[in-house]
């Protein structure tokens, strides 16, 4: 495991963000370590860029092989297709194979007239006609590690030992304790529980969200999948295995498998996209004027927005690292085109640092998706930050747990404190404005302008001139038409005849956002695709 | 004075045109005229010919400026130096102009500078946008108002203006009427908040064309619907009007009363009534109580079983509904009412909501294929002894005629 430099200068006085992430991934290399203590080997961290770290061990070890799983996110195959070619250089032999997605991505690909699907409900269809994915494979075993074997010496934990928290410049005085533990062994007790709990429960269906939803779940699987702790296959198959037990034998339907579709999902559409993760260059994603302003940002990922509901979620997310998919939609949505208007960029990147399960592709793709970017035209639904938290949690109880300032507020005004009158202000020993903050936006008159925005975009894409309320337009943004209109057609309702900039132009613009450590291939302009219509509307 | 639309081409050479010289000129403009600007100024860079053409009068009539600030906005800017050329050699060329600004007020105001200086256009299309925070609100008024007015004397023949969220007042407006009024056909004005129904009302009573109006509730009226239904006044096509609660109870609504509606519908048997409503559950106790002619309905914030109940029974125009969210108490029952009532009804969308699978499958069987939108979260659907979630997709799509889904939000 190789671990870069540029993760310790990112982290240096970054005051702790990322901190569960790091605390999950080192933890997983612990156990993994620990595993491979008890088949007499280690786990090798080896610190540094992979240019200069691999040709030293390739001498130094005399490595006749090197094996890694395929990595389908685009800057990880920019990566590993250079470790590759350093390798032959080297007469190292690569093997790489493929566990991090059920199936392989590029036959999926390939089976859509080599196009990632854009709906969730097409990808399902393909999915189906590929069958099962690969069984996983069992354990490694001593015997196998036996026949390649590294001497380990003496100062091992001092050169190739798991780093700790604090070398990486993190402050751990304080820290509470990870309610998320990383590691493989964790990740298949869990399993056990989650089917187990699965079967007593006896049905697999979605069950409503309550507050206890909300709370991190003992059974929660999705961060050991994110960091490769548990298998993708292995969960497959568990789940598969026991639905057929209990509903003797007969064959589970796709929505059983859910979770790890979506993730199959996102990865497919990102893997020949190396601009998924931005708006700009990005064939898929809609191109929204988004605001542009860091203190409402802030405002939003420090979880003082002054609604209740956001802020109790922000805190849970940057005190745990987990947040229920739900309150993601709730945050995601309050960000961009539900209130704050801004970019899902930034969200994202939020996300990156304090959610555990947010990998590139998925996070990526969610955020696009919540912020009717890509995947998703239905901008009128729209979460509102005092109503949809309490219709989730009328109790109030999830607002009480994390924004204890909050407590003694009364359920009828705990999501909207600003209502409460002065006296029930004061008694609960809480004034908005002084202890708690105002809110920092007026949710009606943002979402009646934020439709109006999103209406604007769409209707440009669209081409409709009518008032339909649900705009339906195609997947693929297509290619401007000709701007001119002639005299007779001047009174059309929409009125107005704009020239349009091409979407498909190479963008000439500099970035203006925080330049991503990730290289960026410059970007072919969008081959025209045949329309793909959203299903569930046609 | 004002100018024709063709009589000041700069094109002198027309009249010593051979028809070859002609036809290249037009093939060139027709081709100029699918490139983007980018490209059609990398042309013009070619030849002194191509260079004339570029700036031949047809390419200049529509336009649509883009300010934003670096600091506010992740998108370029339309060049200063383009703004400039444009100003000064093609402003009498513009017919159909549009101004795109951010949330910062320098945007707002370089759009008031621009408008400023459009001394000898003759605009018959004009919008201002705000593609986020409306920063037109935030410059001061007389500075807005005198740019506007600017354009408002010197079009006399705008006949679509959209100045939604900007300081427009009264006076603006009468302004507006006494040299537009015969052309003026469109007319959005949502969020204006210096405008008084008695501003708006001079509006309706002396655009005669009017075609297309959007403005908030508060400036309703009876005499404005009146007026809009007078002999004298051509049939309307669309009426949109926003209904946006200033604080819970505090905001008043007048009543419209029924008649004047009637009047509407008898003048103008097809007009559409969009009405949006931003409004918190317990305030809608003056709206839906008697037949209203709404063709396209949107609940922006959270509405009542029993508000969607009274739309069963008072809107039998419906034609599209979007419900963004409602208590948790099954809809069943109103869904079918709006089915059996409202047999217009081609498009509805719910949010966070709640059906039972057996009604909502009654509810499209009820409305067959007339519905051509059915936009509903996988969430609304409560499964019964009747129907399961995975079992329903099949019922429904085989009652609408084509493959349907419920929409979904990833679960990760």
């Amino acid at each position: 495991m190789i671990l870069k430099s540029e993760h310790y200068a990112a982290l240096a006085g970054s005051a702790n963000v990322g901190v569960n992430k790091w605390r999950f991934l080192l933890e997983s290399l612990e156990d993994l370590d620990t595993s491979l203590r008890k088949l007499d080997s280690r786990l090798f961290v080896v610190r540094g860029q992979p240019a200069e770290v691999f040709p030293r061990l390739f001498k130094e070890w005399n490595v006749t092989r090197l094996t890694f799983e395929y990595d389908s996110e685009p800057y990880g195959r920019e990566r590993d297709a250079a470790i590759v070619k350093m390798a032959q250089e080297f007469g190292v032999e690569t093997r790489v194979n493929n566990s991090h997605t059920l199936y392989s991505l590029d036959r999926i690909i390939e089976l859509n007239n080599n196009s990632p699907p854009l709906t969730f409900k097409r990808f399902q269809a393909l999915v189906n006609r590929l069958g099962l994915p690969k069984r996983p494979l069992a354990t490694v075993t001593k015997q196998q590690l036996d026949s390649c074997r590294t001497d380990i010496s003496d100062n091992h934990n001092e050169r190739y030992g798991v780093p700790s928290l604090e070398e990486l410049g993190f402050k751990t005085h304080g820290l509470s304790p990870a309610l998320w533990k990383g590691g493989e062994s964790e990740a298949l007790d869990r399993l056990n529980k989650h089917l187990d709990r699965k079967a007593w429960v006896a049905n697999f269906e979605r069950l409503r969200i309550n507050i206890c939803s909300l709370i991190a779940s003992p059974t929660g699987l999705s961060p050991y999948l994110r960091f490769g702790c548990l298998s993708c296959r292995l969960f497959y198959y568990d789940l598969r295995e026991l639905y057929m037990k209990m509903r003797r034998h007969s064959s589970p339907p796709l929505s059983l498998f859910g979770q790890l579709l979506w993730r199959e999902f996102f990865y497919t559409a990102a893997t020949n996209n190396p601009n998924f993760d931005r708006m700009e260059g990005n064939p898929i994603c809609v191109q929204i004027p988004w605001d542009h302003n860091p203190e409402a940002l802030a405002k939003w990922a420090e979880g003082r927005t002054g609604f209740p509901w956001i802020d109790a979620i922000m805190t849970q997310l940057r005190q745990e690292g987990w947040i229920h998919h739900l309150a993601r939609h709730a945050v995601a949505c309050f960000l961009t085109r539900g209130d704050l208007w801004l970019s899902w960029e930034s969200g994202m990147r939020v996300f990156e640092e304090l959610l555990l399960d947010a990998d590139y592709s998925v996070n990526a793709g969610s955020w696009m998706w919540l912020s009717c970017s890509a995947f998703f035209q239905q901008f009128f639904h729209c979460y509102c930050p005092v109503g949809f938290g309490r219709r989730t949690d009328p109790s109030g109880d999830y607002i009480r747990r994390y924004i204890p300032k909050l407590k003694d507020y009364p359920n009828r005004y705990i999501y909207e404190p600003w209502n409460a009158p002065e006296s029930v202000q004061k008694a609960a020993n809480c004034v908005v404005g002084v202890d708690y903050p105002k809110p920092m936006i007026n949710h009606a008159e943002g979402s009646r302008l934020n439709i109006e925005r999103m209406k604007q975009v769409y209707q440009q894409l669209s081409r409709y001139k009518g008032l339909s309320l649900l705009a339906t337009v195609p997947s693929i943004q297509e290619e401007a038409e000709p701007p001119m209109i002639d005299e007779s057609k001047a009174h059309s309702s929409s009125g107005l005849c704009i020239v349009r900039r091409g979407p498909g132009r190479p963008s000439c613009r500099e970035q203006r956002h925080a330049p991503s450590p990730r290289s960026s291939a410059p970007v072919p302009p969008p081959q025209k695709r045949a329309r793909e219509t959203n299903s569930s509307t046609r | 004075m004002k100018r024709g639309l063709k009589g000041d081409d700069e094109d002198s050479s027309s009249s010593s045109e051979g028809p070859l010289e002609t036809r290249k000129r037009e093939l060139l403009l027709h081709i100029l005229q699918y490139l983007p600007l980018l490209d059609r100024a990398y042309a013009s860079q070619v030849c002194r010919s191509w260079n004339e053409a570029f700036h031949m009068p047809e390419l200049w009539r529509c336009f649509e400026f883009e300010l934003n600030q670096p600091a506010s906005s992740y998108l370029k800017a339309t060049h200063p130096d383009l703004i400039k050329q444009i100003i000064k050699r093609h402003s009498n060329h513009l017919q159909y102009v549009s101004f795109k600004v951010d949330s910062s007020t320098e945007s707002a105001e370089a759009a008031c500078d621009i408008l400023s200086q459009l001394v000898n256009c003759s605009l018959k299309t004009l919008g201002l946008i705000s593609t986020a925070r409306p920063s037109f609100m935030e410059l001061p008024k007389s500075h807005f108002i005198s740019a506007l007015t600017v354009v408002f004397v010197n079009s006399k023949s705008l006949s679509s203006l959209k100045i939604d969220d900007t300081p427009v007042d009264d006076p603006s407006l009468k302004v507006l009427v006494a040299n537009n009024s015969d052309t003026l056909k469109l007319l959005k004005m949502s969020s204006c908040p210096h405008v008084s129904p008695a501003g708006i009302l001079c509006v309706a009573d002396q655009c005669h064309g009017l075609r297309e109006l959007a403005l908030n509730y508060h400036l309703l009226s009876d005499e404005l619907l009146l007026a809009l239904s007078s002999e004298k006044h051509v049939h309307l096509e669309h009426l949109r009007i926003d209904v946006v609660s200033e604080n819970p109870g505090q905001t008043h609504f007048h009543a419209i009363k029924k008649s004047s509606w009637d009047a509407m519908v008898r003048h103008s048997p097809k007009f559409n009534l969009v009405m949006y409503f931003f409004l918190y559950e317990d305030e809608f106790g003056l709206f839906f109580r008697y037949e209203t002619p709404v063709t396209h309905l949107y609940f922006g914030r959270s509405v009542s079983k029993d508000v969607l109940g009274r739309v069963g029974l008072t809107c039998p125009r419906l034609v599209e509904l979007v419900v963004c969210a409602n208590g948790l108490r099954p809809l069943d029952e109103e869904l079918i009412r709006i089915a059996e009532r409202c047999q217009q009804l081609s498009a509805i969308g719910l949010g966070e909501c709640e059906v039972s699978c057996g009604a909502f499958v009654e509810f499209v069987k009820m409305c067959g294929r007339r519905l051509s939108q059915l936009s509903i979260m996988e969430e609304v659907l409560i499964p019964d002894h009747k129907y399961s979630p995975d079992e329903i997709h099949w019922e429904v799509s085989k009652h609408l005629g084509r493959v349907w889904f419920p929409d979904m939000m990833p679960t990760w």
